[in-house]
């Protein structure tokens, strides 16, 4: 049986800053999740059903938030998912609301990922003592820094591709009202200057914490049909995940990374990404990931994603816009994080990305990844009604 | 920010926006069979890895190949030396930690195991670390000896010349 088709009509979010010391949990996601229903021109009484995703739980201590949020999400009476998969879960999220509307099960799905990390402990939650593991993670990027430096190594990248990276998603952030690092005076120097946390990894090459909630609304064919505001349509979607401690796993270039995107792009009939693709939206929480991902998904080939970097490929006015919104680097309510992603490629195509659009962007992907590179979500959308 | 309104009753009063309530988790962890069977042998100051069918030594073993999804059965005793594939210098203190800044944390190959374990490198100033370097273990002493992974206090340079490190995952066709 052939999928429905699903589009998103309407996207919200909130400003991501450090503290939102003005709104509870509640009233985080109910902001965005306002602004997604005003895109659309819904109410909530339009609404058949919502989906909300986290990173775990312990990260805010609430245990399955979803269930005190239903008032504040309009779920009451309807059905609400819950949605799990670490540091990917935005895009998972978003999928299994898309899921929700290609089954013919509901016209217009509600979906809200979001992260209060001001009320978060993350660094202790990534750094639980395991008695099989000496206790010197010293958080994600103590996990991450040794496979970007094995990436530094077999694709002799040099060092200043990662400061390239950070300087160009904090500038695109200027042009972002919701993104939480506004810096204008931010320049290659300052970046380069900026503390070796986890050499290779410095300070200014590491996402902030955040607080802020992402929401968009997917609706069926017929619904969005009658939009009077551009839609943005789903051409695929894949999810995939690997184990960790697997003895032939590659944990630069994930398997399960690829996969996920050969199966996406084969999903939106894209044989070439490089070229077929108009912009990208990437989940890079440290900036070495930006020429990783170029690779894993398949838009370089392996060992040269850096030299992407290196001759502005990926830069806003360049050939393969890659993270326009300013990306996780400049706000990282990890929950929302990739949900982010999904929505900013649903507003380029869209036209809507105000100071960050890329101009006729038609087709744009968006990813995200969590745990130990081992979840992956992936979409495809475009201008063009599949 | 959202304006809240305030009863006349509370005028002038410092609002309450958010109160900090610290939790602690204390948790038993049950080891299971194959971390136990690791466990035990680090705290008698050994390290044992376990062959699944496939031919790959896995230390420690979570009881199974993951990739092959079948159980790793074969004891395999690994020396106590091996081969930094990668690592990184940590200059920040973090939540929870009594260790000197900077130290550097390190994926480690023991000889005969086909999948890295980090811990910490010392006796090395950290501008001397570097990929392909040969460590060694060094232990606590016998009487302090326990099921966790600080039994090893930290690896060090033995003195062995660099090897070639063919990176975690490459030459691997998919």
């Amino acid at each position: 049986m052939p999928k429905e088709l699903v589009a998103v009509v309407g996207v919200g979010q909130t400003k991501h800053q450090a503290t939102r010391g003005d709104v509870s949990m509640a009233g985080l996601v109910r902001e965005a999740a306002t602004r997604a229903l005003a895109d659309a021109e819904m109410t909530w009484s339009d609404i058949d059903a919502v989906v909300v995703g986290k990173a775990p739980d312990f990260f805010e201590g609430v245990m399955m938030p979803e269930l005190y949020l239903a008032d504040a999400l309009g779920a009451t009476g309807k059905p609400l998912f819950r949605v799990h998969t670490a540091g990917s879960v935005g895009g998972s999220t978003a999928i299994v609301a898309a899921q929700l509307v290609q089954a013919g099960i509901h016209q217009r799905v509600l979906t809200v990922a979001f992260e209060k990390q001001s009320e978060s402990e993350a660094m202790w939650a990534l750094s639980m003592p395991i008695p099989f593991q000496p206790p010197l993670h010293a958080g994600a990027g103590g996990y991450f820094a040794p496979h970007i430096r094995s990436y530094m190594a077999r694709s002799n990248a040099p060092d200043h591709i990662g400061i390239l990276v950070a300087l160009k998603d904090r500038l695109n952030a200027l042009k972002n009202p919701y993104a939480h690092l506004h810096e204008p005076d931010i320049s290659f120097d300052s970046i380069k200057d900026s503390m070796m946390l986890w050499d290779p990894i410095r300070y200014a090459e590491t996402c902030p914490s955040s607080d802020g909630a992402c929401a968009m609304v997917l609706a069926s064919e017929a619904v969005a049909d009658r939009s009077t505001k551009p839609v943005a349509w789903v051409k695929g979607t894949a999810m995939r995940s690997e184990p960790t401690m697997s003895a032939d796993r590659d944990p630069v270039l994930p398997r399960g990374g690829s996969d996920c995107a050969a199966d996406v792009y084969q999903q939106a009939g894209i044989t070439d990404p490089r070229r077929q693709v108009d912009c990208v939206e990437m989940y890079v929480p440290f900036s070495w990931f930006e020429p990783m991902w170029l690779e894993n998904l398949h838009f370089a080939p392996s060992g040269e994603g850096w030299k992407y970097v290196e001759d502005g490929v990926t830069g806003l006015d360049g050939d393969l816009p890659v993270n326009m919104s300013g990306g996780v680097l400049s706000s990282n309510p990890i929950g929302a994080s990739g949900m982010l992603r999904f929505a900013e490629v649903a507003l380029q195509v869209r036209g809507m990305a105000g100071d960050h659009q890329v101009p006729d962007a038609r087709t744009a992907v968006g990813h995200a990844y969590g745990g130990g590179s081992q979840f992956f979500s992936m979409w495809v959308v475009g201008a063009d009604k599949p | 920010m959202a304006e809240i309104q305030i009863p006349a009753v509370l005028e002038g009063k410092e609002l309450v926006r958010s109160v900090r309530t610290p939790a602690r988790m204390e948790f038993l962890y049950t080891a299971g069979v194959a971390t136990t069977r690791f466990l035990t042998g680090i705290s008698e100051g050994k390290i044992l890895g376990e062959r699944a069918p496939g031919g790959k030594v896995y230390v420690p073993s979570r009881g199974a190949d993951p990739q092959l999804g079948v159980p790793t059965t074969e004891p395999v005793e690994l020396p106590h030396v091996g081969t930094l594939v990668s690592f990184c210098v940590v200059n920040v203190a973090f939540y929870g930690q009594g260790m000197e800044i900077p130290y550097t944390s390190g994926l480690i190959l023991l000889d005969g195991s086909d999948l890295p374990l980090m811990h910490l490198i010392q006796e090395c100033p950290v501008d001397d670390v570097r990929i392909g370097m040969r460590v060694e273990a060094v232990w606590v002493e016998a009487h302090e000896l326990a099921p966790n992974l600080e039994s090893i206090r930290y690896f060090r340079p033995n003195g062995e010349p660099d090897v070639v490190v063919t990176q975690p995952g490459a030459g691997v066709t998919w």
